[in-house]
């Protein structure tokens, strides 16, 4: 096993990880956190495939590299605006919750 | 050979050991310094896979930037009352299984490479002579995918507009709402008066030597922006409202003058964002300068968030 197919399987293992943080961490903030873990992760797959394709005495291919740079430049505009949406939501609700304007179904205790 | 693939392998345990930790952390706060760490150690990864352009704009993006906004969030969340809903058990160990499942299946894809596998490598290279750039990543970028750079740029000012939007609207056009430390803290004084000279010559380095090496313009505008964000957090400079006009300025220079040259391609070389023969690097220099300026004042508003007080006449 060369160190690309190491970092393949490796970025495998964040999405994976990444998408487990997301479906099961019930905080925004850290919701918006795995999901930027599960970004990388497909970034690290991505950036793999590019260094397989290493041809003409280069490290690695420049398209695929190119395009993951402009994917962490978006990613990281997408967590600006995420988590501004966050700290909005707790200026007007007062709670950093999803579930806050259904309290009536509410299951949670005397938090 | 043997030490590399031993450092590749402890890099990958550290990296999966710390990713993990992000997610099972129980503390936001300590997810979040995790995350950092993580972003960090990621970039190493990129630099094994020889794409070091990717590895600086990974540290300098994935992990700095978003790690600095996250703790400005955390901070805010803290005083809030906490989330005590927990996912139960079933949840998590069907959430698992099928999370693995994802995992063995892009593993699969890793595993089991395709009979050909299809690169534009030759031909970036081959042509990349003609663009007077050196580095394949920079031709990319600027040459052969000089559309998605644009609309790259045009989606950094849309977030901004969004984040801006998110403000009170008795707030529209004024101070966005960056903790500033007001009591003098002698060591953030002192960096916040050290660091920026240093970072300013950096920044400037790496957007120039782009061209030809790893760096380039989101490089050198994420350094800029650390500067100016230092020295607004340690309060030295004043953090502007979103209305004054210079600072709109700056926001649109880089991709106003990148859409100039862009059009005028069309006039002098005949094709949108073309670039007339011998007059490449040029252009593209001029363009990553503008852009440089353009990043640094866009990812410096982001990580300062929405405006929160009316500007004082």
């Amino acid at each position: 096993m060369n160190a690309a197919t190491l970092f393949g399987l490796c970025g495998a293992a964040l999405a994976g990880l990444g998408l487990y943080g997301l479906v099961t961490n019930p905080e925004p903030l850290r919701k918006i956190l795995a999901f930027n873990l599960l970004g990388s992760g497909v970034f690290l797959v991505f950036g793999v495939v590019a260094r397989r394709a290493a041809a003409s005495g280069l490290g690695g291919d420049p398209v695929p590299q190119a395009m993951v740079i402009t994917a962490i430049v978006v990613a990281f505009a997408a967590t600006a605006m995420a988590i501004a949406l966050l700290l909005r939501l707790l200026q007007e609700t007062g709670r950093p919750t999803l579930d806050a304007d259904n309290p009536a179904g509410t299951d949670r205790g005397n938090s | 050979m043997i030490i590399s693939s031993f450092f590749d392998i402890v890099l990958v345990v550290l990296i999966l050991g710390i990713g993990a930790s992000t997610i099972a952390a129980r503390e936001a706060f300590a997810a979040i310094i995790c995350f950092v760490v993580y972003g960090l150690l990621l970039a190493i990864a990129w630099v094994r896979l020889s794409a070091a352009d990717v590895a600086l704009t990974e540290a300098a993006i994935g992990g700095g930037m978003t790690g600095m906004l996250m703790l400005g969030a955390v901070a805010r969340l803290r005083s809030a009352e906490g989330n005590d809903i927990r996912t139960s058990l079933p949840t998590r160990l069907a959430a698992g299984a099928m999370c693995a499942l994802i995992s063995a299946g892009l593993a699969t894809a890793i595993l089991v490479p395709p009979e050909v596998i299809p690169t534009l490598a030759p031909m970036v290279m081959e042509n990349l002579a003609q663009s007077g750039l050196g580095n394949p990543v920079a031709g990319v970028l600027f040459v052969y995918r000089a559309l998605d750079t644009l609309l790259e740029k045009v989606v950094l000012i849309l977030a901004l507009l969004g984040v801006w939007s998110l403000a009170p609207d008795g707030a529209w056009g004024g101070i966005p709402g960056l903790r500033v430390y007001t009591q003098p803290s002698r060591t953030l004084t002192f960096l916040a008066q050290l660091l920026p000279p240093v970072g300013i010559v950096v920044a400037v380095y790496m957007c120039w030597v782009g061209a030809n090496e790893p760096g380039g313009a989101f490089q050198g505008g994420t350094i800029l922006a650390a500067m100016w964000l230092l020295v607004m957090i340690a309060g030295l400079k004043r953090v502007p409202a979103i209305g004054q006009p210079w600072l709109r300025l700056l926001l649109v220079v880089g991709p106003v003058i990148f859409l100039a040259i862009g059009l005028a391609g069309m006039v002098l070389a005949g094709a949108f964002l073309a670039y007339p023969s011998g007059y490449a690097k040029p252009l593209i220099v001029t363009v990553e300068f503008a852009l440089t300026l353009s990043i640094g004042v866009a990812l410096g508003l982001l990580a300062a968030g929405p405006p929160e007080q009316a500007q004082r006449q």
